[in-house]
């Protein structure tokens, strides 16, 4: 049984800014679903008892103190920016939104 | 620029039941960032800012900042919310240019806070009872700044500068549920909600709370319906409304937009708009749609956090007294008028006039200088009264010098500008400027009878009982000593002159 759609995973590339031939879109399609169902088969066999699980380990409360480190320097910041304006990233036109 | 039709607001609200819903972020005051140690501060130049993690530089891993959690269960627990046992980070990924991981760290299903409410006192006494849906941490993004438009905006920019300064910064989202049932007040109830909010801010020390540096920003959500029992209709998101006075105008608008738009058979289109301040009129931004599918997930590089409830009742106990309890305690204390107290609270002086009172001034005299010669000097200067350059005790101690009539309320208002000019406290100001009250009679009987003696008639009009001319011969004599004698005192002195 497919749980997946080739207009599904187009969509999600769409959203990840991912550019797909239809080939790849048919191939990941095929691959995602196998995965997909994985992890429904590993949902059918977990009960109530167990917990969903966001981390591997054991730990909550992993805190740092209010203290403020070495910072870096804006060049460094700024050395894999494309283009840059007065200290700041510069990139192109941004359209249907104002921030 | 806007060609919305519009109904009169009366009109609007006769027919129409708006329904409010606000989402305010407020910046914490921590000193360093939600993940990392780059200092969380306003007006550095620009990406200073910035560790590794700030930018998510590969391999750069978060950890949560202690102090921005104890702030965010201080908001909670201040509005009366649940705190969570357990609650998770996750990532919301999108695609922007300020944000530089591509996703944002904050809090989806599973908040820090929920299920609270917050009671909101409008001008009159009115309380409104906001149900508080949720209170969840996340990180602010960095800033763009357009270039090429008109006054930074992005409609006809060229491209944009980005800076990273403000990536990172904890901030706390406020997320209310519908408010009904507030009819015609919907925009002065939005706009104390969020007033409300912003005092409680400062009084638990957990953000400057400044509205002008955007450290309070609100999202107002708003729709109509026909009725209270009808379902609620479409709403749509007004963006970043930076003040109080924004806020009511935003939501006003929209009241009169939306409900020509429906008037018309329209529909009301789910979408961001923008508020305008110069027009005060909203536009239309982003509609609603597929591309806004944030595929949340639980951030695998932070573990969930479980403020322990020792830990969340610790925080509790260490609560302030919150502003409207203790507005109502001080006034009761001060024996000031509804009016009286509020205007000392909106023009923020409500701290100066306690601290004046603490450091032995009478609440009345406390009053009369801060909202008196203070605040006209605040206006006149544009700046906020905790920003002149006086001190309560100073006013406290220039009250004392009035008390003890070695000053008159004139001499007073001088010494008092010589202290806000910086020459040092009211008792060297006086000593300086030798503006201390005439306390020998000799020389005022020397201008008492010099005048009674020039105009006879003075002295004849007194001893029949017309009291009138006393106030040439008081004249004279404050002329004579610029203005530093006791008017009490030369009353007295002539009286005795006039029936010896």
């Amino acid at each position: 049984m497919s749980t997946l759609n080739t207009a599904e995973v187009a969509r999600l590339a769409a959203l990840a800014r991912i550019d797909l031939t239809p080939e790849e879109t048919e191939r990941l399609t095929g691959e995602l679903d196998v995965i997909v169902e994985a992890v429904a088969t590993v949902s059918t066999v977990a009960g109530d008892d167990v917990p969903a699980t966001s981390h591997p380990l054991p730990l909550v409360n992993v805190f740092r103190e209010d203290e403020v480190t070495e910072t870096l320097d804006p060049q460094e910041v700024l050395s894999q920016a494309p283009e840059q304006e007065d200290q700041m990233f510069a990139v192109p036109q941004i359209l249907g939104e104002d921030a | 620029m806007s060609t919305d039709a519009l109904i009169d607001y009366a009109d609007a609200t006769a027919r129409f039941d708006p329904v409010l819903g606000i989402e305010v972020h407020v910046e914490l005051g921590t000193a360093s960032k939600m993940f990392d140690g780059a200092p969380a501060h306003f007006g550095a130049a620009p990406n200073t800012a910035i560790t590794p993690t700030s930018v998510g530089l590969p391999g750069a891993l978060p950890t949560l900042n202690r102090t921005a959690v104890e702030y965010a269960i201080k908001i909670g627990l201040a509005l009366n919310c649940q705190i969570a046992q357990v609650c998770r980070f996750e990532r919301k990924n999108y695609f922007y240019p300020d944000v530089p991981k591509n996703f944002q760290t904050s809090q989806a299903d599973e908040p820090i806070a929920f299920d609270g409410y917050l009671d909101v006192e409008l001008e009159d006494g009115t309380v409104v009872r906001v149900e508080i849906e949720r209170a969840h941490m996340e990180e602010d993004a960095g800033k763009n700044t357009h270039v090429g438009g008109a006054t930074g905006r992005i409609h006809g920019a060229t491209h944009s500068l980005v800076d990273y300064n403000r990536a990172g910064i904890p901030l706390v989202e406020i997320v209310t549920r519908p408010i009904t049932g507030v009819g015609d007040r919907a925009p002065e109830v939005a706009s104390a909600y969020v007033r409300t909010l912003r005092d409680i801010f400062v009084a638990l020390g957990v953000s400057e709370a400044r509205m002008e540096r955007g450290n309070v920003r609100a999202d107002v959500n708003l729709s109509l319906r026909p009725g209270p029992d009808a379902p609620l209709g479409t709403r749509t998101e007004t963006k970043n409304v930076n003040s109080f006075r924004s806020i009511e105008r935003a939501v006003r608008y929209e009241i009169s937009r939306q409900a020509a738009v429906l008037d018309a058979g329209g529909t009301v289109v789910q979408e961001t708009r923008h508020f305008h301040e110069d027009t005060g009129a909203t536009s239309s931004g982003r509609v609603k749609s597929d591309a806004e599918d944030y595929r949340y997930f639980p951030e695998p590089d932070l573990v969930p956090v479980a403020p322990s409830r020792e830990w969340v009742e610790q925080i509790r106990a260490s609560l302030p007294e919150m502003p409207a309890v203790r507005r109502r305690r001080l006034q009761t204390e001060w024996g000031f008028s509804d009016e009286e107290m509020r205007d000392a609270v909106n023009a923020g002086a409500v701290d100066l006039i306690e601290a004046t009172i603490a450091a032995g001034a009478a609440p009345v005299a406390a009053r009369k200088w801060w909202m008196g010669q203070l605040a006209r000097k605040a206006k006149d200067d544009g700046v906020g009264l905790a920003e002149l350059n006086v001190t309560p005790a100073q006013i406290a101690e220039l009250q004392g010098l009035i008390d003890a009539g070695r000053i008159n309320d004139k001499l007073a208002r001088q010494v008092l500008q010589g202290v806000l000019a910086g020459e040092g406290d009211p008792e060297q100001v006086l000593i300086d400027r030798g503006l201390e009250v005439v306390s020998d009679d000799g020389p005022l009987l020397e201008v008492i009878d010099a005048t009674l003696a020039d105009q006879p008639d003075i002295a004849e009009k007194i001893r029949s009982g017309n009291m009138g001319p006393i106030g040439a011969v008081i004249g004279a004599v404050m002329k004579a000593t610029r203005g530093q004698a006791d008017a009490g005192r030369v009353r007295e002195l002539v009286m005795e002159r006039v029936q010896a």
